[in-house]
């Protein structure tokens, strides 16, 4: 293991989010902050109780969730791309680093960050509305195999780009959709029968139904069926690019 | 002599088609500057990047000291330092923490009293809190070879290290390069100022459309393929040339006031001073004599156009 390098790629990547504090965490925050605004504070005074618990803290997690997946996949996928854009990836390239260790930094650097954020949010949220944490530790997992999957997704997104246009694409017309659709902001028992089922094909209703299980107790799916999927989406993307390595797909000619 | 760098049989073939590399076989001896000489195109670049593991090979081995590039990655690439024939930089990193991290990415402890070392020998001291994106362009290719220096390379390439760069930075960069043969450091470098070469270089090795057409100390290249021309001054114009000079193949300036004999200085019997028997002989008077050597630049220029 060249762990010199690891630490090399991680604090490099550390300190780019130290740079760029007001995009990587201050915008999150505010976002998060308007939503609490206006669908905690505003509109959720007058919706009732979502299995017993307010809306204003029964979308805490979907909230979270939604902050997690887009800045895991933002973070990762720039993270890579920048170097391939600007050519500094020779260096990497060159180095005796193994694909693993290259994945290792980046990734592990992407999901700090993202982690970080979630963090942050939750004590931002914790500010607007009561909250409960009935399962801390199965928290803390969704949240870490979450970060960790969605960065792995961003630094796919971010070797497959040839554009910047193409690193928005993915997040934007993909992930958000998604995590809208998935039961962020509603329990999708709200739903009539038939999207109910469809629903169930929007993988992000399972990462956000254990999130939310392990806050209150309450889930759309059972909560070991949330972490078999999540664990799903991990060892899928641990595939892909583990393929990417292999071909040496748009990285060597 | 022991073989830092050995390549057998090395192809390589792009995906669009293109062969940049015919059958390439160099071995790169410990200590010496090895110049790659060859016009734009002609698979400089694309032979580094396949030993420094920045393309895969299409079919042929390379070890870089006595390690396999592929099976012994990590020990070949410790070896080696690259400097690129692009500016590629970060934007917005400070000089130090750039050099730091290429120290790190090759698995070297930190070490901040070799990169002020580094930094000061390439007079980069000063810039060392500067953001990269405000550095000069020379300055940025000081960076770069700070960087591959980072780590203390045992073999260090410069690809195109003085394209574009000013007198300064050019002397510099020649005043390093021995340096680092002092230290020992194996050094090739590609250009196609074949000055350069000229002036660095222990070996040439010349490339064109993907083949190593010869490779040879730069002494006996230049004595080699040298052509050494003779030019005689005369006293008064003349008209034509005598006939009984026609067996020497002179030439005659525009003017008339010179001749002009090619001849090849190795050979024993070159003629030289047959002609100016000769030319007494034939009661042609000269007022003075030089002789020019031809540069590795006419050389090289010989050289790739015969293959043409």
């Amino acid at each position: 293991m060249n762990l010199h390098a690891i630490n090399a790629i991680y604090r490099f990547e550390m300190a780019r989010a130290r740079r760029t504090l007001t995009q990587s965490i201050i915008s999150p925050v505010i976002s998060t902050s308007l939503y609490f605004v206006v669908f905690g504070a505003a509109i959720g005074s007058r919706i009732p109780h979502v299995d017993g618990v307010s809306y204003g803290s029964f979308i805490v997690p979907g909230l979270i969730m939604l902050a997690l997946l887009t800045q895991s996949i933002a973070n990762a996928s720039f993270g890579i791309y920048f170097p391939r854009f600007t050519g500094t990836i020779y260096e990497v390239l060159s180095a005796p680093v193994s694909y693993l260790e290259i994945v290792i930094a980046y990734v592990g650097a992407a999901a700090t960050k993202s982690i970080i954020l979630g963090l942050i949010i939750l004590a931002t949220a914790a500010l607007f509305v009561p909250l409960t944490i009935q399962h801390p530790l199965w928290m803390l997992m969704f949240l870490v195999l979450t970060a960790v999957t969605f960065s792995l997704l961003g630094f796919i997104i971010g070797i497959w780009a040839d554009g910047f246009e193409k690193l928005q694409l993915v997040p934007m017309l993909i992930v958000t959709p998604l995590t809208f659709l998935g039961g962020s902001f509603y329990s999708i028992s709200m739903l009539p029968p038939f999207w109910q089922t469809v629903t169930l094909f929007n993988p992000v209703v399972y990462l956000v139904s254990g999130f939310r299980w392990s806050f209150y107790g309450i889930a759309d799916v059972s909560p070991a069926l949330s972490l078999g999927m999540t664990f799903f989406f991990l060892v899928a993307c641990i595939v892909i690019v583990g393929w990417i390595f292999r071909t040496g797909y748009r990285l060597k000619p | 002599m022991t073989t830092m760098i050995s390549i057998s049989n090395l192809s390589k073939t792009y995906d669009s088609g293109f062969q940049a590399l015919k059958t390439v076989n160099l071995d790169i001896r410990r200590g010496e500057i090895f110049a790659l000489l060859g016009p734009n195109g002609a698979g400089k670049t694309t032979l580094i990047s396949i030993v420094c593991g920045l393309v895969n090979a299409s079919t042929g081995t390379v070890t870089v000291g006595g390690h396999d590039i592929v099976t012994d990655y990590r020990a070949a690439r410790e070896l080696i330092g690259l400097v690129p024939q692009e500016l590629t930089t970060e934007a917005f990193e400070t000089v130090f923490s750039a050099v730091s991290f290429s120290r790190g990415l090759f698995g070297k402890p930190a070490n901040p009293a070799h990169i002020e070392k580094v930094l000061r020998s390439l007079s980069l001291w000063d810039k060392r809190n500067s953001r990269i994106m405000t550095l000069s362009g020379g300055m940025k290719r000081r960076l770069l070879i700070a960087k591959a220096l980072s780590h203390e390379p045992g073999i260090l390439f410069l690809d195109e290290p003085t394209a574009g760069v000013d007198v300064e930075l050019r002397r510099d960069m020649w005043a390093l390069v021995s340096e680092l043969r002092r230290q020992g450091v194996t050094v090739i470098l590609t250009t196609h100022y074949i000055e350069e070469a000229e002036e660095m270089a222990d070996r040439i090795g010349v490339i064109t459309r993907g083949e190593i057409i010869l490779v040879e100390d730069k002494a006996t290249l230049m004595h080699k393929l040298g052509r050494k021309q003779l030019t005689v001054q005369l006293q008064e114009a003349i008209g034509a040339i005598p006939e009984t000079l026609s067996g020497y193949g002179l030439e005659r300036t525009e003017d008339g006031h010179a001749l002009v004999f090619t001849y090849d200085a190795e050979r024993a019997q070159h003629g030289v001073a047959e002609l100016l028997r000769d030319l007494a002989t034939a009661g042609i008077a000269f007022k003075d004599v030089n002789t020019t050597q031809s540069s590795l630049e006419d050389i090289f220029v010989d050289l790739v156009k015969e293959e043409r």
